[in-house]
């Protein structure tokens, strides 16, 4: 099964056989609003809680504060669900990332963030 | 020659003026760019994405004032670009979230370089409904240790009903490691009473 959102800008795509959500592109969408299928999408993975979810951002150039949020509230959903590992793959040449990501480990200590 | 409202706008009296944090007037003295427009003039959805044009235009713009030769390395460049990027987009997107339609107010964002710091200045009309409770707000930054503030807010986000996130302004503090500060000005206006808000960022570099 493979779940995806596509726009211009961005794709959101789950890949069921390796347990992977990949985010690319440029997300500057408005609010919780325009963020809604995509937290639908990561809510769905979630449920299906796989042993490991691998969260790849690595070609997620820009991210508002707004795609933040929605990415705190996916792993602290996924930390209160208790099911699944948590490993995020971030790029070091992306610079929100390096600021950002790191705010991940602070909601859930045992989460892999690997900057590639 | 300081900036001033009253260049752009027809306003009545000053009737208040309060500043929180170490605001400083913006000043022309530097060099320095600003983006002037009113938030109505065509529908937001349409306008929120020139956010990111500006954003990306910002950023690149004010790269090539960095030093060169002995001073940044392509990666302290590439995070100041990524840091002016991501602030202006967050204050572009502020002010148009915020702005007060009644009182048909424009906005703007400038930018300033300095020899060892740069700048931004955001200004807005605000709703006078929401005004003490962002000044409660702003107080909070101010006062409270940002690290556990920003946690404070993803997990109550994380709860919440589907209201705004309030990060913007905390990643910049927390992520970014910008100062903050902000003036209000309290007008008569045709409308009533309108307050201006002008927020100001600094990064030091």
């Amino acid at each position: 099964m493979v779940m995806e959102i596509k726009d211009q800008d961005y794709s959101v795509v789950y890949d069921e056989a390796s347990a992977t959500i990949t985010c690319d592109g440029l997300m500057r969408l408005r609010g919780t609003e325009e963020y809604a299928p995509i937290v639908a999408l990561l809510d769905q993975v979630k449920d299906l809680a796989p042993a490991t979810i691998t969260l790849d951002v690595q070609n997620l150039r820009f991210l508002n504060s707004s795609g933040i949020n929605v990415l705190f509230k996916f792993v602290i959903d996924v930390r209160e669900l208790g099911k699944s590992e948590l490993v995020v793959l971030g790029s070091s040449l992306v610079p929100w990332q390096g600021k950002s990501l790191k705010n991940l480990q602070r909601l859930m200590p045992q989460l892999r963030l690997k900057f590639i | 020659m300081k900036f001033e409202l009253s260049q752009f706008w027809q306003l009545g009296d000053e009737k208040m003026e309060k500043t929180f944090g170490e605001f400083l007037e913006p000043c022309d003295e530097y060099e320095y760019l600003v983006i002037h427009f009113s938030p109505t003039s065509m529908p937001l959805q349409q306008r929120w994405r020139n956010n990111g044009l500006s954003a990306d235009f910002l950023s690149e713009y004010w790269a090539t004032f960095l030093p060169t030769g002995g001073g940044p390395t392509e990666e302290q460049r590439l995070e100041f670009k990524g840091a002016v990027n991501y602030i202006a987009n967050e204050l572009l997107e502020n002010v148009m979230k915020f702005s007060y339609e009644p009182a048909d107010y424009p906005v703007s964002l400038g930018l300033y370089l300095f020899s060892d710091e740069f700048r931004f200045y955001t200004s807005n009309a605000m709703d006078p409904q929401q005004v003490d409770e962002f000044q409660q707000r702003v107080q909070r930054l101010l006062e409270e240790d940002p690290a556990e503030l920003y946690l404070e807010q993803i997990e109550k986000n994380a709860l919440g009903d589907g209201g705004g996130s309030q990060l913007g302004l905390l990643t910049m503090i927390g992520d970014y490691g910008a100062t903050l500060s902000w003036r209000f000005k309290t007008f008569e206006c045709k409308s009533g009473e309108a307050t201006v808000v002008t927020t100001m960022v600094r990064l030091q570099f």
